[in-house]
């Protein structure tokens, strides 16, 4: 008895779900011109989304290739052993803060200069003179992160057990003259990346404000008809489920709308601004088309039917 | 069927219905009349508790319909079939899906619904308009959709609220006929008009209104 209940319960719920689909789609088929504006306004909304997207990464592409360019070089005496480079590169190894470490020796540092001075004969000259190679062996190391340097150039002054007597055997370590360029670098690296996010906050919640508010303007339109639904005895979901099965069709709708449009922009973007921006932006979108249209997506039926839920609330308590 | 206990309602500063005592029992058919203002529709406003007394209390059967819960409401609308004079139909709705919402609201199968809205549409003259939208109706056949949503589950009371007030006098005609019908089949039916000649035609309980407060209640012999 219990459970030809529970299954009659079952078949209740199928079917009144399967009625607020239909009428979800029949609202949204006859809703014309209301339904219309909507679905412009969430594209537009999840437009600015798809442009934060693109624009995130371009932020990110440019400040990584920046972070790229910037290192600490540590040059070591004439004649000091491989080997004892070795175990300072070893040691830098270990640390957490460093990317990568290289090593150039004094032959390879050598050759290298010549390269950088074939046309300055002066100098090839009384490098000639010399006889022998004045240039020391040096490495270069790159952190995980611009702010990560200071830390590692310490290392190098302090008086670590791993780098016993190090101090002796390196030359010099560029940092100190690079270190302003750095330190303001490392700024503009962390406001760039706080400006981004605080305009990506900024434009996300107008753009949602914009959208909610179209949305609860055609539950607006329609609170008459809420009221009546209420009266001839149709149960909250009954009367909220179809509007916002409505919302999501806004979101899904505009999700489509969003990435064609997308198609074309990126495109253009691609094929005229890659040098400008530093990544092909539509090499990018297509790329991550499937990460972005599951954002897209997700935040349309989220908006749609959040917005929705909210907006009639104020009709149905009654 | 209805018990009215001592009711008043204040909107700001007006007065809409003042200390109401009033019985209504079942099967009955009572007209409510009264100039505009009187509190006619307040009154019905109030079975149907889509709106709060300011005072007093208002029974169906023995539940205090101000008490009720959100659900329990809804299942007590369920009871009542409502016709407004501005016919309060869906508009992006056609007359059968009008129909078809009512029953779908109390739980009716497909089946149920395939079968019953033919009928009810049939019952007031509206099967070739079953397709039509709202706005593609008359007044009088819009009146007659909202009747047949109204009565379309069966409800043991029928509130009818200036249903003729948009109409001519041979669809008032109509209406009023269809409501004493449904009252003949033992509907509990609530009239409210502004219009006498409604009253005399229907020939029933009549309670005269003015300013809130009832100043006659009277049978027809009619």
């Amino acid at each position: 008895m219990v459970r030809l209940l529970e299954t009659r319960n079952i078949v209740n719920n199928m079917t009144e779900l399967k009625r607020i689909i239909k009428a979800g789609f029949i609202n949204f088929k006859r809703g014309g011109a209301v339904s219309f504006a909507a679905v412009v306004v969430a594209t537009i909304t999840l437009s600015v989304i798809t442009s934060i997207i693109l624009l995130q990464a371009v932020l990110y592409f440019s400040l990584d290739s920046i972070k790229n360019k910037v290192d600490v070089t540590i040059y070591f005496n004439v004649g000091v052993s491989p080997d004892k480079i070795m175990l300072v590169k070893s040691s830098l190894e270990k640390l957490p803060e460093v990317g990568n470490v290289s090593y150039t020796s004094s032959e390879e540092a050598l050759r290298l200069f010549r390269e950088r001075h074939q046309n300055d004969y002066p100098t090839i000259a009384a490098l000639d003179e010399i006889g022998t190679n004045p240039l020391g062996a040096y490495l270069n190391v790159k952190a995980k992160e611009v702010s990560q340097y200071e830390s590692i150039a310490n290392f190098l002054k302090g008086d670590d057990s791993l780098l016993l007597g190090t101090a002796t055997i390196i030359d010099k370590v560029n940092y100190h003259q690079n270190k302003l360029v750095i330190e303001r670098l490392n700024t503009i690296i962390g406001s760039a990346q706080k400006l981004g996010f605080l305009i990506t906050l900024v434009l996300i919640i107008i753009s949602i404000i914009i959208t909610f508010n179209t949305i609860r303007l055609t539950i607006f339109f329609a609170r008459e008809e809420i009221g009546v639904m209420r009266l001839v005895g149709a149960s909250k979901m009954r009367v909220r489920g179809p509007f916002m099965i409505e919302g999501a069709i806004y979101g899904i709708v505009a999700t489509i709308a969003t990435l064609v449009i997308f198609w074309p922009v990126t495109f253009w973007t691609g094929r005229t601004m890659t040098n400008f921006l530093g990544l092909n932006m539509y090499d990018y979108y297509i790329e991550n088309f499937f990460q972005i249209f599951a954002i897209i997506l997700l935040s349309g039926i989220l908006l749609g039917v959040i917005s929705s839920f909210l907006a009639i609330r104020k009709y149905l308590n009654k | 069927m209805i018990y009215f206990n001592n009711v008043s309602k204040i909107y700001k500063d007006a007065v809409a219905l003042d200390d109401i005592t009033l019985t209504v029992t079942s099967g009955e058919f009572v007209s409510i009349v009264g100039h505009s203002g009187a509190g006619k529709t307040t009154l019905t406003k109030l079975i149907l508790a889509d709106t709060a007394p300011s005072g007093g209390t208002v029974f169906f059967e023995s539940i205090d319909v101000h008490k009720l819960k959100s659900r329990d409401l809804t299942r007590l609308r369920r009871r009542i079939g409502v016709v407004f004079q501005d016919f309060k139909l869906l508009s992006n709705k056609t007359a059968y899906e009008n129909i078809a919402f009512a029953m779908e609201a109390v739980g009716k199968t497909d089946q149920e619904i395939a079968s019953d809205v033919p009928h009810v549409l049939e019952l007031v003259d509206l099967t070739q308009r079953m397709h039509h939208f709202p706005n593609q109706l008359s007044g009088g056949e819009q009146q007659r959709l909202a009747i047949a949503r109204a009565i379309i589950n069966q409800p043991e009371l029928i509130i009818a609220d200036e249903p003729t007030g948009n109409l001519d006098p041979v669809n008032t005609h109509e209406i009023v006929q269809i409501l004493k019908k449904i009252n003949d089949l033992g509907t509990t039916v609530i009239l409210a008009t502004h219009n006498r000649g409604v009253i005399d035609s229907v020939g029933k309980r009549v309670i005269t209104m003015e300013n809130g407060k009832i100043i006659r209640d009277t049978k027809h012999s009619k």
